[in-house]
């Protein structure tokens, strides 16, 4: 569960959203919508301990993620960005093992019970034929996949991807989105996605939350429409 | 097209596939391997000289063995330290430029992009250089030049270190590292032209690089700083494997990144900066032995590559000194021509 106490974040004079409340809850996926510029990755940058220029606070399952240390963040908190993460001669099993990061000992040993997690993250996001794969020779697509494994590995409540469905065909867009929504159901996870696609964001969530700068409406997703809250995106 | 959970089975306890998070046999061979070849090379690089000893006597020699003393004193007491330095300082450049690319996500950064072998030549310059253009005269003593380096060095790593802390960009790092080493080479430049012959001559003859200049007691201050930054490399090699996703990546998965940054800054220092004092700046050994190592290896995870780099670099250095006592050339020339090319296969094959 995500906290959002009187959040204002913005540069200098430019206020992004201001004094917002709300709670983004457990076992639920909430698409993130708003025009370019109005703050979303900022937001979930913030939320994510990326970004510290906010002011309010932000709560994670109750706790302010400014007491937490980034090793105790990282097993509450899951990050997926728009970042291109080929890394040459790097596998699928290592890229999504270092997820386990925050639970492995200095030198980042695997225990059983990690490579069991690694694995199962793998089958999870469809990828386990991949695992000896390396991600240079992936396509954008898979990448993304195995970026999200990681993230499963890292076996936390919350989840907060920054236009994962951005890379993506058609197709792979909705069998991305569909995934996310089954982790979130099925795991009990807090899932928050940065979209431009209001069809998907609409749609296939259960929730949506628009940044109307400075507001943040944050609405189940079918009174979201009904509202009419959606021309705001296509108003100035 | 990409399989969705629906159409899978429940979930089944982990697959048997092959044990994927362990390394293979395979790297355990070419490890073994690549240890015989070091001291095959260590081994060679005794022999190798003016007087080239055949390799029984000097295995004789270094066992304590029979062979004759006259022997025995120039492997002992010349060509094992020399031979040690070239281990070690082929490791340590190695070692730093792994944990320079990894850090910068740059795989054209080296020991060197940090500014410490500018440093150093700034320390080695104002000290043989332009010291006389005081009127103070300085033994161009090979300790006196060492200890000019890793001050120079020391100094331009503070500094960065210092600017680096307030940056939260690498990249920004990254650039202000060249532009302070350009601007540095600049001011040497300014005491090379301004200088007499004798003294650019022993400058120039710095910059060339040499493993032979250091002394046995010298041995036992490069010998400590080497070790401790290897041991600072080795624990750094979770930060540098979680460093390959970028800073940000590596923050959300849990690394504290400005102490991770320190460490590898310190044990870039400990490593580059003792090895370019005493050795002068060792050109691209740094550049290309982590790519080899990675080539060789083909993997990304520092577990492997930080031992393996240590060992590619200190035998790729050795084999270095050994071309350039039989050709009877300054080492930076050999390193240069051996690195280069490796480092144009690694452009080529990453564009």
């Amino acid at each position: 569960m995500i906290q959002l106490k009187h959040l204002s974040t913005g540069y200098r004079s430019r206020i992004l959203l201001s004094d917002a409340d709300t709670i983004f809850p457990a076992a639920t996926l909430t698409a993130l919508i708003g025009r370019n510029g109005t703050g979303k990755s900022t937001l979930l940058r913030a939320i994510a301990g990326l970004n510290p220029h906010y002011s309010g606070t932000i709560d994670i399952d109750g706790k302010d993620i400014r007491d937490l240390s980034a090793p105790a963040l990282a097993r509450r908190l899951a990050f997926v960005s728009t970042q291109r993460t080929r890394i040459p001669s790097m596998r699928c099993v290592d890229a999504v093992a270092m997820g386990r990061a925050p639970y492995t000992n200095w030198i980042g040993h695997m225990r059983k019970e990690d490579e069991e997690i690694v694995l199962r993250s793998l089958e999870d996001v469809g990828m386990a034929g991949f695992a000896m794969r390396t991600l240079d020779t992936m396509s954008d697509g898979e990448c993304q996949r195995v970026m999200i494994a990681r993230a499963l590995a890292q076996d936390t409540p919350v989840i907060l991807l920054d236009e994962p469905t951005s890379f993506l065909d058609m197709p792979s867009r909705y069998d991305l989105v569909r995934l996310l929504g089954r982790l979130a159901h099925d795991q009990g996870k807090c899932i928050l996605f940065s979209t431009h696609e209001l069809d998907i964001a609409t749609e296939m969530t259960d929730a949506v939350a628009l940044i109307d700068p400075p507001r943040l409406i944050h609405l189940p997703a079918k009174d979201f429409v009904a509202a009419g809250h959606l021309s705001l995106i296509f108003s100035n | 097209m990409l399989r969705t959970q629906s159409e899978a089975p429940a979930r089944k306890p982990a697959a048997p596939a092959p044990k994927p998070l362990i390394h293979s046999h395979k790297m355990r061979i070419t490890f073994t391997t690549l240890i015989i070849l070091t001291f095959l090379l260590f081994s060679l690089d005794i022999a190798s000289g003016s007087t080239s000893i055949p390799l029984p006597q000097v295995w004789a020699a270094l066992s304590g063995g029979d062979c004759p003393p006259a022997v025995a004193r120039i492997v002992v007491n010349i060509r094992l330290i020399k031979a040690i330095v070239a281990l070690l300082a082929g490791a340590a450049v190695s070692v730093s430029g792994l944990q320079m690319q990894t850090l910068f996500r740059n795989p054209l950064a080296g020991p060197y992009v940090l500014g410490i072998s500018s440093g150093a030549s700034l320390g080695v310059a104002l000290f043989l250089l332009g010291a006389p253009l005081f009127g103070i005269s300085t033994a161009a003593s090979a300790l006196g030049i060492a200890g000019a380096a890793w001050i120079g060095a020391a100094a331009v790593l503070l500094i960065v270190g210092a600017v680096a802390s307030r940056i939260k960009d690498i990249m920004v790092i990254l650039i202000l590292g060249m532009m302070f080493s350009s601007g540095i080479s600049a001011v040497v430049q300014i005491l090379q032209y301004l200088s007499r012959d004798e003294s650019l001559k022993a400058f120039v003859i710095w910059t060339m690089g040499s493993l032979g200049d250091v002394t046995f007691s010298q041995l036992w201050i490069l010998l400590p700083a080497v070790a401790v930054g290897l041991a600072l490399a080795v624990a750094a090699i979770k930060p540098l494997n979680l460093l390959l996703f970028g800073e940000e990546y590596a923050r959300t998965m849990g690394l504290g990144v400005k102490r991770s940054r320190t460490l590898l800054f310190l044990s870039t220092t400990l490593l580059a900066g003792t090895v370019t004092a005493f050795c002068g700046p060792i050109g691209f050994i740094g550049l290309a032995m982590p790519h080899v190592t990675r080539m060789i290896f083909r993997t990304s995870d520092h577990r492997i590559l930080v031992p393996g780099t240590v060992l590619t670099g200190a035998s790729v250095l050795l084999l270095c000194d050994i071309i350039s006592k039989l050709l009877t050339l300054p080492i930076n020339s050999i390193t240069a021509l051996l690195g280069i090319p490796v480092v144009i296969l690694v452009v080529l094959k990453t564009k």
